[in-house]
Order: structure tokens, then C-alpha cells, then sequence
């Protein structure tokens, strides 16, 4: 992902210039690569990730957000089969309390698109669509179906 | 061949391997989940409880506990080590991490089997 994104096309091309002030010994290789004259983008600000890699970004974020909610999902387990009071209290917070809400419409959206695009990994493992092409139109449809389960997911919630 | 001695597999090509039937186990038991709750809405308390004391369904659970635990170190054991790369605080961080994933383990066990 790094090394697409550093030989992305840069839009304002401009050799870096500078000397290198102390080169260090087994560092030269270095300092010819970086003040050869091919051109080189280091302004940020003018690279854009493509969608695969955002998406891949995305599943990364939401895998860490599914962990971290894993507290409410076994609070809500365990509480639900601990007695029927408990199971009372999970029913009972899921239709009133707002917060609750929130809480489990943003965690089915977090596996809504980790699922979706864990399912891409799995195309790409049994080799459909691995190519450039083929990436940026799963990462479309990714998000796509995604964004459709996660408003499933909002009105399923409220 | 890089070896790393945090990852859970020892070998990239069997955590790639792992994180995939895991993925697999994960997959179906949310979309069982899932599938459940939306096809009982006026779900109570003895049909939800009763489901849990069937013993495949504590076989299915358990497996996607085990999946999860896998899954989960597999997956942020990656994310840390590409993104945190102090290893002192990246070694605490995956501490954490294994720590968290082994409490939740016990307490999936303790809401099935427990109580």
C-alpha cells in the first residue's frame, strides 16, 4: 500500500534538491536514490489514498471497533441468558434507551462492513478479481452493500 | 523467511490460514445470530435461554468463541505491529490485547456453561 501511494502520480513534479549534511557509512546508496532527478512527490497534502486502500484502512478500524465492543455484546449475552429479569433489562434498554441504540447500530455497521469486506478477502483469495480493475470495483461494491446494511441495520435498531 | 515469535501461528502462511477458517466459523455464527433475532421478534426470555441450552448450540458458540479469540490476535497482532512501532509499547499493547481476549474467552464459557 506504502509503495503504491509513493509513486502515485504527482502533480507537481519537482526533483528534490538539498546535500546531505552527514551522510553516515552504508547510507550512500540512500542519498544517490534520493537526490537522483527522477521526480518525486513529497507534498502530502496532493496524494489521494485510491478506494481499495481506504477501504482496507477501514477494515482495519472496524475490526479494532468490533473488539472493543465486544464488552457490550457479552454484557449483553450474559445478562440476557442470566434470568429473566436480565433478560428484561437487555429487551428493555434495546427498545427505550437511546445510548443503547447507538451502541448496537454502530457495532452491526462496524460488522456489517467488516463482514462485507472480509468477504471480498475471500474472493481475492480464490483468485476473482485481482486486478486493478477488479480491485476498485470490489472496493465499490464493498461499500455499497455495506452502506445499505448499515441503514438496514439503522432501522432494524430503531 | 521472516519468523516473528508474537504472531499465533509461528508462520505467516498459517495465520493467513487461520485468520480465513476463522473468518469462516465468525461469518456463520453472526449471520445465524443475526438471522435469529430478526426472524423472532417477539422473542422471550425461555425460547432465547432454550437456545442456548441445546448442545450444538453451545458446540457452535464455543467454536466461534475459540474462532474469535484466534481472529482477533491474528488481526490486531497485525495492526500493531504495522502501526506501533515503539516495543515497549507495543509489547504492552498486545499484553493487553492477549489479556483482553483470554477474559473475554473465559467469560463466553462461564455464559454458557455458567450459572
Amino acid at each position: 500500500m506504502a509503495a503504491s501511494v509513493l509513486i502515485a502520480p504527482s502533480r507537481n513534479h519537482r526533483p528534490l534538491r538539498g546535500t546531505p549534511s552527514c551522510p553516515a557509512a552504508g547510507q550512500e546508496s540512500v542519498y544517490r536514490a534520493v537526490n537522483s532527478k527522477r521526480p518525486v512527490n513529497l507534498d502530502l497534502s496532493t496524494i489521494q489514498f485510491p478506494l481499495p486502500a481506504l477501504t482496507s484502512i477501514v477494515h482495519r478500524i472496524t475490526g479494532v471497533i468490533l473488539f472493543i465492543g465486544l464488552i457490550f455484546g457479552f454484557w449483553a449475552l450474559d445478562a440476557s441468558l442470566s434470568s429473566p429479569e436480565g433478560f428484561a433489562s437487555v429487551k428493555d434498554a434495546l427498545a427505550t434507551n437511546f445510548l443503547a441504540k447507538l451502541i448496537a447500530w454502530g457495532l452491526l455497521s462496524a460488522l456489517a462492513f467488516h463482514f462485507v469486506a472480509g468477504i471480498k478477502h475471500l474472493l481475492m483469495d480464490i483468485d476473482i478479481g485481482v486486478t486493478l480493475e477488479g480491485g476498485v470495483k470490489k472496493a465499490q461494491i464493498t461499500v455499497v452493500v455495506s452502506a445499505l446494511l448499515i441503514i438496514l441495520a439503522g432501522v432494524w435498531v430503531w | 523467511m521472516v519468523t516473528n515469535i508474537t504472531n499465533l501461528g509461528r508462520s505467516g502462511l498459517s495465520d493467513w490460514l487461520l485468520q480465513r477458517a476463522s473468518a469462516i466459523v465468525l461469518a456463520l455464527y453472526s449471520l445465524f445470530l443475526v438471522g435469529y433475532l430478526l426472524f423472532s421478534p417477539g422473542l422471550d426470555y425461555a425460547a432465547w435461554s432454550g437456545l442456548f441450552a441445546q448442545t450444538w448450540m453451545r458446540i457452535f458458540s464455543l467454536l466461534a468463541f475459540v474462532s474469535l479469540a484466534a481472529h482477533a490476535w491474528v488481526g490486531l497482532w497485525t495492526v500493531t505491529t504495522d502501526y506501533i512501532k515503539p516495543t515497549g509499547i507495543r509489547v504492552a499493547a498486545q499484553s493487553i490485547i492477549i489479556l483482553a481476549i483470554f477474559v473475554f474467552l473465559v467469560w463466553g464459557i462461564q455464559v454458557l456453561w455458567g450459572a
